[in-house]
Parts: C-alpha cells; structure tokens; sequence
C-alpha cells in the first residue's frame, strides 16, 4: 500500500497519472513489461478490476500495448513522451497560477515571483 | 454477466422493527462490493439471510440462482462478525476442520498464509491476540474457492498493518467468477478496493453504485458521501 490516493478522484484516473509519470521519469521504458493486474492491485491496494480499467485506458490513449498472451508494454517513441511531459507540466503550471492568483497575484506577480525564486535557488 | 447473489423484495421484520425492509439487488460476479452503513441498518441481517442463518419474512435472496440451502453453503463463504471457531482448537485443528466441512477448501493456499504471517499451527486460538485471530479465520474464509465470500466486520478491530494484510489477502484470493461482499462502516479503509458501494439505511437500499462513478458524480470519496447521508 505504497500509493496514497486523493478523494475526489475515481481511483483509476489516479493510477493513469501514476503509470504516465512512471513512463515520463524513465521508471518504464518503451518496450518494458508492465506488472499484472492481479500483482499491481496488491502492491498498491486497490480492486484488480480498477488496475484493469486503468490499463484499458492507457491502451487506448496508444501507451501501452498488450500481446495477446504475453503481457501488456509500453508503447512509446520519444516524441510521445515529450508530449506527455508537456502535458503534466502544463497541468503543474496551471495549478500552480491557479494558487497564486488566489493570493491576488496578477501574471506579472507570478512570473516576477518565480524569477526571484529561482535566482534564489 | 453471471449473477451471484440477488435479493427480491427481501424483508426481515423483528416484531415490529423492520430490519429490512423491501430490499432488491443484483450482485455481479467478479466484484468486490461494499455493504455499508450505520449500525442497525441491517448490514448482520442481510448476510445472515443470505448464509441462511436466517429466513425472510417476505421476499427471497437467491445464490447463483437458488434459494439459500445446502448446496447454497458450499458455494458460500461467511466470516461472522465475532469469533465462531472453537477457541480451544490449534490453528492445525482449524484446518483439518474446514477440510472436512467443505469440499473446496484449499488447505496449501490457508497454509502458506499462515506461514507467511509465522502463525504457530499448535497455537490454540484463544492463545492468540485478537488480530491473529481475526487473520486466522479470514485465512480459513478466503481460502475456500467460493462463488460467494460474505464477510461481516472483517477489519474491525485490528492495526493498520493488519488491515492491509486482511485487504491485500481478499484481493490476492477472490477469483474472477466469485462476489466479495464485505460490510463493514470503516469506510475509509476498504474503499479502494470496492468496485461497487451498497448503501443500507433503516433496512433499506439507498444507493447501489459504481465506486468510480460515484466519485465522479459527486466528487467525494465515497467516505465522505457516507457522511453526508447519513449524517446525525
């Protein structure tokens, strides 16, 4: 029971964020077999018929390919998982300028903060 | 989709409380499903009619078609919500007993459990604490090949580290073609493992939904939808 699940959130599109960062860090490489259902819902403690559906999911978005007798693998070049770590970045940014503007922060604030943090660092 | 247990206007009446009352489901097979609610909803009642405990005053429940008989308890694996096995048999006992009660007892899959969580098989149960009781008896329940596992209560009382044992062990165990029907108002807990929540409230359905879409819907955990309904 390694994963921590958020609650608002259908567990699946939870474990799709997951195998998604998985893919973009590196921790599974094109051509990489994924754990088994039955194996991945006991290590992260949640129904087999939920890892399944997730797995279903990330087939269609073209990630993963199962063989038919084999066992599902990733399925990805290079330019894909560009795409996906756009994309998640996208998703960090946008929460991020969402927080600060929360704060009252207008754009300029926010790119003015994150230059002064970062000469900071 | 085979349908494992269903309820057909079931009705349990004690006197004039009504325990149940008009309750209809379709459990599916191949699905781990939550029977929640507060206590007295009639969560024991449901079970009990169902292991045929119990006889409706109105209605019927069917397993995989029948009406709860014998052949209906070899399909079927209860974990009452309190100790039921005699405590002063020792955990080998235990095993030679279910052996012999049930024909589809799997004794090397209820042995290396045991193993695994260093159970002393010449323990007597009363000798254990209260958390390996709990295991053993989940031990023995899930390692039955059943169509149909009810399980009443089975994580209350016990740590964390338990609980996950008892949630990974009803994952690892249950096939495709069998129901898990778990009961049980520590909602939290279980609820990444439903496929499914049932909601009992004063003997009858108020929900009976998808985990998933149900956290789609309202986008709560399904704890805090609980909450919610039933709030005092």
């Amino acid at each position: 029971m390694t994963w921590k699940f958020t609650d608002d959130i259908p567990i699946y599109l939870q474990i799709i964020e997951m195998m998604k960062m998985d893919i973009v860090s590196g921790k599974y490489k094109s051509g990489d077999k994924l754990p088994a259902v039955r194996d991945l819902a006991m290590e992260v403690g949640v129904n087999p018929n939920t890892v399944q559906k997730a797995f279903a999911e990330l087939e269609r978005q073209g990630l993963v390919q199962s063989e038919r007798t084999s066992g599902r693998f990733v399925s990805i070049d290079e330019k894909g998982i560009e795409e996906l770590r756009s994309d998640i970045s996208d998703n960090y940014i946008a929460e991020m300028f969402a927080n600060l503007r929360k704060l009252g922060m207008d754009d300029q604030m926010i790119r003015n903060a994150v230059k002064h943090w970062e000469d900071k660092q | 989709m085979m349908e494992t247990m269903v309820c057909n206007g079931l009705c349990k009446y004690y006197g004039s409380v009504k325990a149940l009352d008009h309750v209809d489901l379709h459990l599916e097979e191949g699905r781990i499903i939550g029977l929640l609610g507060p206590n007295g909803s009639g969560k024991t009642t449901l079970i009990k009619l169902a292991s045929r405990l119990l006889v409706p005053t109105e209605g019927e429940v069917r397993i995989c078609g029948e009406l709860p008989s014998p052949v209906t308890k070899a399909m079927v694996s209860y974990l009452p919500d309190r100790n039921y096995l005699p405590d002063w048999m020792i955990a080998r006992e235990l095993l030679d007993m279910y052996e012999d009660f049930f024909t589809d007892f799997d004794r090397s899959r209820a042995l290396d459990m045991l193993n695994a969580l260093s159970i002393d098989l010449d323990m007597p149960l009363k000798k254990m604490s209260k958390g390996t009781k709990e295991k053993v008896q989940l031990i023995l329940t899930m390692s039955r090949h059943a169509k149909l596992y009810l399980l009443d209560e089975p994580i209350a009382g016990v740590d964390p580290a338990a609980r996950d044992f008892i949630l990974r062990t009803i994952i690892s165990n249950y096939d495709e073609s069998a129901t898990v029907l778990i009961s049980t108002h520590l909602i939290a807990d279980v609820e990444s493992v439903l496929d499914e929540a049932i909601f009992l409230k004063e003997g009858k359905v108020v929900l009976h939904q998808n985990v998933d879409e149900l956290r789609d819907s309202t986008g709560k955990s399904v704890d805090e939808y609980f909450r919610e309904v039933f709030k005092c």
